[in-house]
């Protein structure tokens, strides 16, 4: 019964491009990126609250690898190399940074997605000689969309897996008191490294998705800190320990932050503080939960 | 042979010896005291046999197995099961699921209805049956408390690490409190607690080990050590308390 809804719901969104202009299906796969990185992204940080800024670091990773290989390998082999490259990143990094706890973490997050787009623009500059790659992927833009919608909705089936697993118990625990959950025999270090590659190689499978839409990719381009930002802002928004939180606060946010640039391209960057620090004051724990307590209080009135 | 075995264990914090070349056992089955002033080590020992600390040298053993050097979760899936001196729970978890951590990633990794069922029993044990589904965070402190033996015994441990899990409580639940432990002890649990509370000492533990400033300064039967002069003017400061 639970699977029925959000069956109908994938259905309804896989026809959707078939009626909608292509000022639509970019605001369509807009939405869908976004719901696919924001959930990603709390796959990890939204249990064991290590905020993490390094969401771009992985997208952009993924971007790159097209833009290096879209004229080497076949489409499949280059998402393949993707994943791959998304993966050992997380590893490595995890590795040697989930010990960082709080604050600490958070800074070195965002400052690995720094380091890379320093790397890469270094490396194209002094060794390949050129800053700019252009994708030319025979690809249409309805496929990008069904493709993303696609990792978008396995993120959700493996989020609500994991979450009724021991791995999303671990994540819980370690989320709340990591001392406890050593004392009680989690492995801290394995189900934290589990969680961030699993959640790494969305978000770099979704850059890569995404990148035919760039067609000129360069580094300021795809390793944009915004894109971090927005996505820890909107999982925040619908709720980052949910299971549905990340996707229902990405479409709102998504379709204002669409808006704004547009609307306001010299002024959106203070509305988009505004968001910021009115999600974190108004529904600190989520739209999802601050919904609940309103029904639970209309309850105890009736 | 000796169950639980700390051998010349050091703990050394900077210029601080913490715990210096302490030397100790316990049989399978025994209730034991670890007695001591303030700042004497004792919650550091409990942290070096847990594995929350690594010691600095020296080697603790379980069972015949050398505990020294392994991480604390797998000192936990060892067999050892502790408490904390400054309560612990899980405030976004339901008292069922911070029970149930332990019976999941303990040494028996159960898990399902079994997880639940071994959880239940662990909640029954400590009188929290009802609130099974209660979130932690809404506990009074003394409920906290008794989670957390809950969780500990969920472990089904072979040995249990107290940390003055009875200090706090009011002289009704004291008696409560040293009941239940009684009956965990009868029950086959070996345990070794610090404790404040002399009464609680008296009445559970046949033999205690005293400490001070980080050294071992007594092993003896539990009436002994409290009259002996060394102990009575390490713990009780001078004063004999009759």
């Amino acid at each position: 019964m639970r699977l029925i809804l959000p069956l109908i719901c994938l259905a309804v969104l896989a026809v959707l491009p078939l009626h909608f202009s292509d000022y639509g299906l970019g605001l369509l796969i807009g939405a869908a990126t976004y719901v696919t990185l924001a959930s990603a992204w709390a796959l990890f940080s939204g249990h064991t609250h290590y905020i993490s800024l390094a969401t771009v670091a992985f997208y952009g990773a993924g971007a790159y690898t097209v833009a290096v290989l879209n004229e080497v390998l076949p489409y499949p082999a280059i998402l393949l190399c993707a994943a791959v490259i998304g993966g050992t990143l997380a590893l490595i990094v995890g590795l040697s940074t989930l010990r960082l706890r709080g604050v600490y973490f958070v800074i070195f997050s965002f400052g690995l997605a720094e380091l890379i787009r320093q790397l890469i623009t270094w490396y194209e500059v002094n060794v390949t000689g050129t800053l700019g790659r252009y994708i030319f992927l025979d690809i249409t833009t309805r496929q990008i969309y069904w493709q993303m919608l696609a990792l978008g909705a396995a993120t959700i089936a493996l989020t609500a897996w994991i979450m009724r697993a021991r791995l999303g118990l671990a994540l819980r625990v370690i989320g709340d008191d990591e001392t406890v959950a050593a004392h009680s025999g989690v492995n801290l270090a394995r189900v934290k490294l589990i969680a961030f590659v699993l959640s790494s190689v969305i978000l770099t499978l979704a850059g890569a998705i995404t990148s035919p839409r760039y067609v000129y990719v360069e580094p300021s381009i795809v390793f944009n800190p915004t894109v971090s930002f927005l996505t820890v802002i909107m999982a925040l928004l619908g709720g980052a320990n949910r299971l549905w939180g990340p996707a229902l606060g990405a479409v709102p946010l998504f379709l204002v932050f669409e808006f704004l640039s547009s609307n306001f391209p010299d002024t959106y960057p203070i509305f988009l503080g505004l968001l910021f620090i009115g999600v974190v004051f108004v529904v600190p724990d989520g739209l999802i939960s601050a919904a609940e307590r309103l029904t639970r209080r209309g309850q105890v009135r009736a | 042979m000796s169950f639980l075995r700390i051998d010349r264990a050091v703990k050394q914090f900077g210029g601080l010896r913490a715990v210096d070349e302490v030397s100790f056992s316990l049989q399978r089955g025994e209730i034991v005291g670890l007695l001591g002033p303030n700042g004497s080590g004792k919650t550091t020992v409990i942290n070096l046999v847990s594995g929350a600390l690594p010691v600095t040298s020296g080697e603790i053993w379980l069972d015949g197995r050398r505990l020294t050097g392994l991480r604390c979760d797998r000192i936990a899936r060892a067999g050892v099961a502790r408490t904390f001196q400054l309560v612990r729970t899980l405030p976004s978890l339901s008292l069922m699921e911070n029970v149930m951590i332990t019976a999941v990633f303990g040494r028996s990794t159960h898990w399902g209805e079994k997880a639940r069922r071994v959880a239940e029993d662990a909640l029954a044990t400590v009188g929290l049956a009802e609130r099974a589904s209660a979130v932690a965070g809404d506990l009074t402190y003394i409920d906290q408390k008794r989670l957390e033996l809950a969780r500990a015994l969920a472990a089904e441990p072979e040995i249990l690490l107290l940390d003055e899990w009875l200090a706090g409580l009011n002289p009704t639940e004291l008696a409560e409190g040293v009941a239940l432990i009684r009956r965990l002890h009868e029950g086959g649990l070996t345990i070794l607690m610090v404790e404040h509370i002399i009464d609680a000492v008296r009445a559970l533990c046949p033999r205690v080990v005293v400490m001070n400033s980080g050294r071992l300064i007594a092993d003896e039967a539990t009436e002994a050590a409290l009259s002996d002069p060394a102990v009575v003017s390490a713990y009780l400061g001078g004063e004999v308390d009759a």
